[in-house]
């Protein structure tokens, strides 16, 4: 199976705590891999090394075979790694439309236009328009998204990162702060989104993990103790000891 | 060019360092603990002048003057604090600069209004006026070198007073972590008013001490609020280091620039072009030298943060 | 209450009913005045794309004033002293043709956003706050050192300067073709807001991380728009020389940025018709309270800390409060 993500050995040091030991994982098409660990375990400095607002001391990331380490989270975001934010990073006072269509603005890579509306362009719209219909939020699509529940933020987060047509998505914990119903509708919605670019899901909720997973690693101490099936991770002697073990 | 004058020079580019310093030090303490910018630093620069012009006109004593210019100015300074700022360290920066901008109209209209228009005089006291010989036979004026003595004590016991004592410990703390200086249980509201006060203080004692050198008027402040803004970039924001670093910085590259460069212009031009081209770009220079710092240190000399 | 449109056009009727009735009445000190609030709306409608939609708050903006006002009164001044502003490497000369001067005006004002937008945006926040300013201030100790354009004193424009087919000291004539660019300008304002750019930089304003993950860079949407910004607000520096025949070294003032954000801030931030509130609002005060007491800038000041203690959405969000502001 192709490779499409992949991080080489990636090692970043913060003073004596090394937060990110020689990690190497890959994302293969069609496929969602998760990554848990306890918190404070280095998940967040992950997700910034690959998404490119942190750079690794040493190891190398890259897309579709091509090294992008060296680039910065907008140019990565060009080569079609679209990442979502645990803490929503949306335009607040903006409608829900104007939010996607910054998205179908930025993959076109056209920010340059001073004259004509946004709304009035059919290709940004419509492309706007079919990331919210996936996700089921085209009928809020003139709502402030200051008045959106924390689900539909969700959704919108996703929406947005639907508007790259991205070759990759990078998840950063979608399920956090979201209730049983939001978090098996948003379930639902990932386990279809696989087919369009594979998706690595840095999550929390073990519920999700085990719905959606292909393939789990699990990160302990800025270390990657166990790669394999739900099956096998759940199997895992280490892993039990080192994580389920806390969480049950 | 002689020896002696630029001795002179260096001098008189040392004595505005340090009354820079004495105004970027409070502004930058207050962006660093507190996070807020205050244009109306500047008018706290004008009460203390004013204060000493009205004390020491009306006892005689500059003493006295001084004394009045540093209660004058850190009361307004607590006053202030308590009646709009504390209100302004949860809004963003755009009201910062909105509501200080007000409190300067307020400031200097109101001084205008107590005073006039008409420019007051400070005189240099008796004991320290004339000048004085500096070994290598340098002529300087007393009270500048008292003014440079002063800044650089003032500097020195701002340096122990954060490395040393409580409050040091206390204004340490709220620049790191503000949660942890409410767990060590101090009081913030009064900590901060403090800190506010401490800073006005010394703009105050900056303008009481300028104004016997140049004119006590409205507006004093305000180009001095600028260049210490400039210190403050070059130096670092909230770094007291930084700001003496950036203030001496600042004081000698204006100075001897306005002495060089037309010096310097005259050896390739005639004297009258060069003059004037020369003080054009000497009155740009600190700004040019601001410039440079950013492109290889956006954060300042001596910042860490944005 | 009404909504903001219907409050935008009922500003735009009193524009062009008030100065007709001036006209009509023979009262040529009024459009005077309401040239003045013109103009200053001009320039804070310029600040406005840098501040209001891309959130720089930029202290410095009477840089980009002054050097409209400077462009208009070198060009000007040697066109009426008729000598030649650079003979080498190839002859320059004066004019006193308005929209020339404008051009000039608007290049240079540009590229001194450029320069000043290059170094500031390598900060952010409170930095970028002094930065400008500091900057502001730069221009306006090199204008007094400049001996050869008057220094200090500045420089009078005898007779104000040509528009093909006007009568530009026509009191009426001038303050038409002033209103007109403050109407082009605020239309294009409002084109620019909806289209992609001003869809971006509002989203830079609000969450730059997000305007990076979509590919885009923040940073040069924001420098785009202090370009803009500056080109904007150096030409009504121009029409404010062309206003008073005179610029000084008081059009860099750092009272002068100071105020145009006022302006903003007093109709409403972030609004199309913000700045045009806002600056009538304070050319009407500075006449009447100014005839009150000498002392106007203390209510001023009293009125701009209420707004901001306590009134957000300035006077626009205050007559639209129904509509629920933005």
């Amino acid at each position: 199976m192709t490779v499409v993500l992949e991080a080489r050995g990636i090692t970043k040091r913060f003073g004596a705590v090394v937060a990110s030991d020689a990690i190497s994982l890959d994302l293969r098409a069609g496929e969602i891999h998760a990554v848990i660990g306890p918190n404070g375990a280095g998940k967040s400095t992950l997700i910034a090394q690959i998404s490119g607002s942190l750079a690794p001391d040493a190891g190398s990331v890259q897309l579709l075979g091509e090294d992008i380490t060296a680039l910065p989270p907008r140019l990565r975001a060009k080569k079609g790694l679209a990442r979502t934010f645990q803490i929503s990073a949306l335009a607040m006072e903006d409608t829900v439309l104007q939010n996607v269509l910054l998205g179908a603005v930025g993959a076109a890579g056209s920010p340059w236009r001073f004259w004509r509306s946004v709304g009035a362009d059919r290709d940004l719209r419509g492309k706007a328009e079919a990331a919210l219909e996936r996700v089921g939020l085209l009928s809020e699509a003139h709502r402030v998204v200051a008045t959106l529940s924390h689900g539909q933020r969700r959704q919108l987060e996703v929406a947005v990162a639907l508007t790259l047509a991205p070759k990759a998505f990078l998840m950063d914990e979608p399920m956090a702060g979201l209730g049983t119903e939001g978090s098996q509708r948003l379930t639902a919605m990932l386990d279809g989104l696989r087919r369009e670019a594979p998706i690595l899901l840095v999550e929390h909720d073990m519920d999700a993990v085990f719905a959606l997973a292909d393939r789990i690693s699990v990160l302990v101490y800025g270390r990657i103790i166990a790669t394999g099936s739900v099956e096998e991770i759940r199997a895992n002697a280490e892993v039990r000891a080192a994580y389920l073990g806390e969480e049950a | 060019m002689t020896p002696l004058l630029l001795a002179e020079q260096i001098l008189n580019g040392l004595q505005f360092g340090v009354m820079l310093f004495l105004m970027a030090a409070g502004l930058t303490l207050i962006f660093g603990v507190m996070g807020l910018i205050n244009l109306a630093h500047g008018s706290l620069y004008m009460v203390g002048a004013f204060a000493a012009a009205a004390a020491a006109g009306a006892t005689g004593s500059f003493a006295l003057g001084l004394a009045a210019a540093l209660a004058a100015a850190a009361m307004a300074g607590a006053l202030v604090e308590i009646l709009v700022i504390r209100r302004l360290y949860a809004r963003d920066h755009l009201d910062q600069v909105l509501a200080t901008f007000a409190l300067i109209l307020i400031f200097s209209e109101g001084t205008r209004w107590l005073f006039g228009s008409f420019p007051l005089f400070l005189d240099v006291p008796g004991a320290l006026s004339g000048p004085v010989t500096l070994p290598g036979g340098i002529q300087y004026p007393l009270y500048r070198l008292a003014l440079i003595g002063i800044g650089l004590l003032v500097a020195a016991g701002l340096g122990l007073l954060i490395a040393r004592t409580r409050i040091g410990i206390q204004i340490r703390a709220g620049e790191n972590d503000r949660e942890m200086i409410a767990a060590l249980g101090v009081d913030i509201s009064r900590l901060y008013t403090l800190i506010f006060a401490l800073g006005a203080a010394l703009a105050g004692l900056a303008g009481a001490l300028v104004g016997a050198i140049q004119s006590v008027q409205v507006g004093m402040g305000e180009p001095v609020l600028i260049l210490a803004f400039v210190v403050i970039v070059i130096g670092g924001i909230g770094s007291i280091k930084g700001a003496f670093i950036g203030a001496l910085l600042v004081g000698l590259t204006d100075t001897l620039g306005g002495i060089f460069l037309p010096e310097l212009f005259k050896l390739f031009m005639e004297p009258a072009t060069a003059t004037s081209a020369g003080a054009s770009l000497a009155s740009m220079l600190i700004y040019i030298l601001m410039g440079a710092v950013l492109i290889f240190r956006p954060t300042g000399l001596f910042g860490s943060r944005a | 209450m009404i909504t903001e449109r219907h409050l935008n056009l009922l500003i735009l009727a009193g524009l062009i009913l008030v100065p007709l009735w001036a006209w009509a009445a023979d009262e040529p000190f009024t459009i005077t005045l309401a040239t003045r609030a013109v103009i200053f709306a001009l320039a804070a409608a310029g600040l406005n794309i840098a501040l209001g939609i891309g959130g720089l708050v930029s202290l410095g903006h009477a840089a980009f004033f002054g050097i409209g006002g400077y462009a208009m009164g070198i060009l000007a001044h040697h066109a009426q002293s008729y000598t030649a502003l650079s003979t080498w490497p190839f002859l320059i000369e004066g004019t006193k043709s308005m929209p020339v001067i404008w051009l000039v005006a608007i290049v240079t004002s540009a590229l001194a956003a450029l320069v000043i937008g290059l170094l500031s945006l390598r900060t952010a926040g409170v930095y970028f706050i002094m930065i400008t300013l500091a900057f502001g201030q730069m221009f306006y100790f090199f204008t007094i050192s400049w001996a050869a354009y008057g220094g200090e004193d500045g420089l009078s424009i005898y007779i104000r300067n040509d528009f093909p087919g006007l009568n530009t000291l026509d009191p009426i004539q001038f303050y038409g073709l002033c209103l007109a660019i403050l109407c082009a300008v605020l239309f294009a304002t409002a084109r620019l807001m909806r289209a992609p750019f001003g869809l971006a930089l509002n989203a830079a304003r609000q969450t730059p991380a997000r305007v990076e993950t979509v590919g885009l860079d923040p940073t040069r949407l924001k420098l785009a728009a202090f370009v803009i910004s500056g080109a904007i607000t150096g030409l009504a520096g121009a029409l404010f020389a062309d206003l008073n025949r005179f610029v000084s070294p008081t059009m860099f003032s750092w009272q002068m940025s100071g105020e145009l954000i006022v302006f903003i801030i007093i109709g409403g931030t972030g609004r199309l018709f913000g700045p045009v509130v806002g600056a009538a609002t304070f050319v009407m005060l500075e006449h009447w309270l100014g005839g009150l007491s000498e002392y106007w800038l203390i209510y001023l000041g009293g009125m701009l800390l209420a707004i901001v203690l306590f009134g957000r959405g300035g006077l626009i969000g205050l007559l639209t409060r129904r509509e629920g502001g933005a």
